[in-house]
């Protein structure tokens, strides 16, 4: 048990450097001298002296890379030149916003998408699952700002029923955050839901003809039980892991949320630092979102291997 | 079928775009500024005059050339590094294995925005960013198929035979995994439609005044109580040609694969 646990964490050593160096590397992109470029339009010669002094250029590139991961261990991300406030700080202050937004749309993604695989699987072949696979195809194929602008037009501009914009704090007003939240939610939820239903039905196909499965259903027990207890707590085994791979989107979907509904959350920051030419947050918050991936399908695969008995031998 | 009916349907209107389209995609008139659909404009007109209808029908070009482009440049780099992980083995596998692990991390959207905000915003630097974000996946994918079909007595044979590697991989491994790697690409191709539309919708793909769906659903959206239809037939149309291309990937996938049936 203990060297699959090592084994798994010893993978993400090696991925995460890999993936330091990939942000790194980002910037070598960038066309000409990257002191001027970073210092932006007014190429104060100050500033891009600092800037090259700062990002140690006169120095060949693994030596700069090790001064960059050097920071970046010690918790420095570098500092925006916009707002000139340390990257982390930013990023920490934008992440609440972000995470409660996910959160939410996590939620009503299980809700949606965990029930309507349920009922497509066991409803097989019958108008249930033929309406749940209209959705899904629905769910991926609908581009999540597009959802956006609609559910305003439909909920905010026609009905008047939820805010079009704006976001407030849960502290100050939570009935006035979630009115706010729960359009954004349901837009970024819509094609992890999608996704989830996917996962669900084949899981749940495959589990409904299982042994276990016939023989709950022989012992007399109600096809409820059966279902719920039975089948589909198997069956949310592999919708866990595969779920967290699922995840990445869904924050990628956050960028597109923010813009449509202004909420000042992560994606709004990395928006706000590609035209602020602020690369020093971009570089951040990639290689945040990217090390929070990674650990996220750790924990997906640990919680797999928990609840798996047949992993533990 | 109906995927395939609805792509060459799309395929068909950024081919006869200049003589369809009823007015120039470019062209503005102040005295019809947002103007609701009518007969002299079917699907009304944008916040500076021009027509919505042309704009859409233009934009078709940029959002089928960012698909295909795309994921041409993911094949282009994805199959041979793929096949060479697969075939080579030992510690070039790993290294590429890794690398492509390291990619997988970074979120899709994400990578591709980072890369545009990089390489400068423009059509032809969002498809390197979506194309260069959806590369990992297909050198999984090659990897894949190349581990399970080296081991089959043909290549066993060839190799016997004294056949250099480049002529087994390409005669003889290539050949028996190109089904699944067309799925793939259908289906990317769908996903690179919409990181398309997202990244000119953020302002970091097609530079306005050129017609692209995305960037015209971003003015929109100034405009949602005033000029809802602004909003609609774009992003009706970035859903249809998505949904074409999910479905003959389905279609293929089902088609080509007898295990997926």
């Amino acid at each position: 048990m203990s060297s699959y646990l090592l084994r798994r964490l010893a993978t993400i050593v090696p991925t995460l450097i890999l993936v330091s160096m990939l942000v790194f590397g980002l910037q070598q992109l960038l066309p000409g001298d990257p002191a001027i470029v970073l210092a932006g339009e007014d190429r104060d010669p100050a500033a891009v002296e600092y800037l090259r002094e700062k990002l140690h250029l006169d120095k060949p590139l693994p030596v700069r890379y090790a001064y960059w991961i050097g920071g970046v261990l010690r918790g420095d991300l570098g500092e925006s030149l916009r707002v000139q406030k340390p990257v982390v700080e930013l990023v920490l202050e934008k992440l609440p916003v972000t995470l409660q937004l996910a959160s939410m749309a996590i939620l009503i993604a299980i809700l949606i998408g965990v029930t309507a695989g349920v009922i497509s699987a066991v409803k097989k072949d019958t108008a249930w699952d033929y309406a749940a696979n209209v959705f899904a195809l629905w769910g991926l194929s609908t581009p999540n700002f597009w959802l956006g602008i609609l559910m305003i037009l439909l909920f905010a501009v026609q009905l008047g029923w939820l805010p079009a914009s704006g976001y407030v704090s849960p502290f100050e007003d939570l009935k006035g955050n979630l009115a706010a939240m729960i359009m954004p939610a349901f837009v970024l939820g819509n094609s992890f839901a999608a996704v989830l239903m996917r996962h669900t039905r084949s899981a749940m196909l495959q589990v409904l003809s299982a042994d276990y499965v016939r023989t709950a259903r022989a012992k007399g027990l109600a096809e409820r039980v059966v279902i719920l207890k039975h089948a589909l707590r198997n069956a949310l085994i592999p919708v866990i892991t595969l779920g967290a791979l699922g995840f990445g989107e869904l924050l990628g979907g956050t960028v597109l949320t923010e813009t449509v509904f202004t909420i000042p959350g992560f994606g709004k920051l990395v928006v706000d630092a590609v035209f602020n030419r602020d690369y020093a947050v971009v570089q951040g918050v990639v290689l945040f979102t990217a090390s929070a991936y990674i650990l996220l399908n750790l924990l997906a695969d640990l919680a797999y291997f928990l609840v798996n008995p047949r992993m533990r031998g | 079928m109906v995927g395939l009916g609805i792509v060459i349907f799309f395929v068909l209107i950024a081919l006869l775009a200049p003589w369809i389209a009823p007015y120039d995609p470019l062209e503005t008139s102040w005295s019809a500024v947002r103007k609701a659909p009518s007969l002299a404009y079917l699907f009304g007109t944008d916040e500076i005059g021009r027509d919505v209808l042309s704009r859409v029908i233009w934009g078709t070009r940029a959002s089928l050339l960012a698909g295909v482009v795309s994921v041409s440049i993911s094949l282009a780099l994805g199959v041979p590094i793929g096949m060479l992980a697969g075939y080579a083995g030992g510690w070039t596998d790993g290294v590429i294995s890794r690398f492509t692990d390291a990619m997988l991390a970074c979120p899709f959207l994400i990578l591709a925005i980072a890369l545009a905000a990089f390489l400068g915003p423009s059509l032809t630097n969002a498809m390197i960013a979506i194309g260069i974000s959806a590369t990992p996946i297909f050198i999984r994918l090659t990897r894949a198929q190349v581990l399970a079909v080296k081991v089959e007595d043909y290549v066993e044979a060839a190799r016997a035979l004294g056949n250099p590697h480049l002529r087994i991989a390409l005669r003889h491994i290539l050949p028996n995994i190109v089904a699944p790697l067309i799925v793939q690409a259908t289906l990317a191709i769908a996903a690179a439609v919409i990181a398309e539309a997202s990244l000119s919708f953020l302002g970091l793909g097609q530079q306005p005044p050129a017609p692209s769906w995305g960037s015209m659903l971003n003015t929109a959206k100034n405009y949602v109580d005033q000029a809802p239809w602004m909003s609609i037939w774009p992003g009706l149309s970035i859903f249809l040609l998505v949904l074409s291309f999910n479905l003959l990937g389905d279609g293929l996938r089902d088609a080509l694969d007898p295990r997926h049936q």
